[in-house]
């Protein structure tokens, strides 16, 4: 399968068969990941990291990618240090960072930015989060850690729980999600759930999720829990958001009615959705999770800026 | 006198040009905003009826727009599909009906309506012009190409 040069923008830019080559070439870059073997497939190249909002992992994990496969990295991450606080254009930015680099790795917080990049980029950009839009790398990890550890993704029971309204990642998640037939739980307060023209989509691909706002109704049949951060930053009003926040917390006793091999994952950070003390059960998979963004973004870097492993 | 008759009393036949027929009750300006239409380029007449009876089934109100010695082509009217997709055009010649047909959305809609969505690129002011694809024409469903969502109140946002 050729991707070379190809834009990672959105979940429309993949179909099933794209998403699963990605995820077995991640397989393969776990132990490049780890550094148990060393393959400089992207040496002589340069990757740009634009990060115009705060990130720790995806960053992070990008640069991390990019240095494994013998890739240079240049970046920027406050939009004040750049020529954009001086008026610039994404636009005109995106151009003049095209002639510098071999590939463009983008957050922003305005949705669509990333097309925009794609738009006047030659070489291939990828979508590190645009405002409440798409976040696709978050995506492809996320299914690389359910397959991982439960061995296919076909059939799972997934429970999405907090923010569904503003949270980028179980957007572009509950999307991919249905070219799998995963059954689909969404646990959000009313306020906060998964916004309709979503929905409509999902049922148009024939899922049909089931909407609660109860934890416990979720937690006995899921396989998979994926737990969301309900934002702050996304809230137009502050007392919109003390209304909701807090309102869901698991912990052990939440947890008594769960499978045994249930799973918990959250894209991170976490503020108080999970208590510490979930972490050393078996459940808790979210670190791991966070380590597979190096080898998945080590496979979408490699496929894009056509490194050979 | 028949409706139709009526209807040609209150808003006359014309003898070279186009009817708009059958706009959404309330869209003939509308209609004439996204045709870019109005008196400061054009020397001929414009009747435009508005909330107008009519005979069409499961439909009471309809508007009606007619342009003088105008022949538009249907890539122009195909826009009015935005906010009348059950328009229908009809082009006047010597008072009789030369060419008749139904509006219809172009694969993608580009330059003509903004997108709802106040945090998308296109608002922000990028040297953008905001492009939607048309997932179904009737009632018309925009998604925005750039940050994926569904067009909201689409005569709200025309540009």
């Amino acid at each position: 399968m050729d991707f070379t040069d190809k834009d990672l923008v959105s979940i429309r830019d993949l179909d099933r068969e794209q998403i699963e080559y990605i995820l077995d070439l991640s397989k393969k870059m776990v132990p490049y990941a780890r550094g148990e073997k060393v393959k400089r497939a992207l040496d002589g190249k340069i990757m740009a990291n634009l990060f115009f909002e705060p990130s720790t992992r995806t960053k992070l994990s990008f640069e991390s990618a990019a240095y494994r496969l013998g890739c240079d990295v240049i970046d920027v991450s406050e939009m004040s240090m750049t020529s954009i606080a001086k008026g610039e254009t994404l636009a005109d930015t995106i151009r003049m960072v095209d002639a510098y680099c071999d590939a463009i790795v983008l957050r922003h917080p305005y949705e669509g930015a990333a097309r925009l990049a794609a738009d006047v980029s030659s070489k291939p950009v990828i979508n590190a989060g645009d405002g409440a839009g798409s976040h696709p790398t978050q995506m492809l990890l996320d299914l690389f850690t359910m397959k991982e550890v439960k061995g296919s993704l076909d059939g799972l029971n997934v429970a999405l729980v907090g923010d569904l309204k503003y949270g980028r990642t179980v957007h572009t998640l509950a999307q991919a999600l249905t070219m799998f037939g995963v059954k689909l739980t969404l646990v959000a307060p009313e306020s906060l759930q998964m916004p309709q023209d979503i929905v409509d989509n999902l049922k148009a691909k024939g899922c049909n999720p089931v909407k609660t706002s109860v934890l416990e109704d979720a937690i006995s049949d899921a396989d998979v829990l994926y737990v969301t951060r309900i934002q702050r930053e996304r809230f137009p009003d502050p007392a919109e958001y003390q209304k909701v926040a807090g309102t869901y917390r698991i912990d052990n006793a939440t947890l008594r009615t769960a499978k045994k091999d249930m799973i918990i994952m959250h894209p991170l950070p976490r503020v108080n959705e999970i208590a510490t003390e979930v972490d050393d059960t078996p459940h808790a998979r979210y670190f791991e999770q966070a380590f597979n963004g190096v080898p998945v973004r080590m496979a979408i870097l490699c496929a894009l800026m056509g490194g050979e492993m | 006198m028949s409706p139709a008759e009526v209807e040609d009393i209150k808003i006359p036949p014309i003898r070279n040009g186009t009817v708009i027929d059958h706009i959404t009750d309330g869209q003939a300006l509308n209609v004439l905003k996204i045709l870019g239409v109005n008196e400061n380029n054009i020397d001929s007449c414009i009747s435009i009826g508005i909330h107008v009876t009519t005979n069409r089934s499961g439909e009471k109100w309809k508007d009606i727009v007619k342009l003088e010695d105008m022949e538009l082509d249907p890539v122009t009217v195909s826009k009015i599909a935005l906010i009348a997709p059950n328009a229908t055009i009809s082009i006047i010649r010597d008072y009789y009906v030369a060419e008749k047909y139904d509006v219809k959305l172009p694969e993608y809609v580009v330059g003509l309506v903004r997108c709802s969505n106040p945090n998308c690129i296109t608002n922000k002011g990028e040297p953008v012009n905001p492009k939607f694809l048309v997932e179904a024409n009737c009632p018309p469903k925009l998604r925005c190409v750039y940050c994926d969502r569904i067009l909201q109140n689409i005569s709200d946002n025309l540009m």
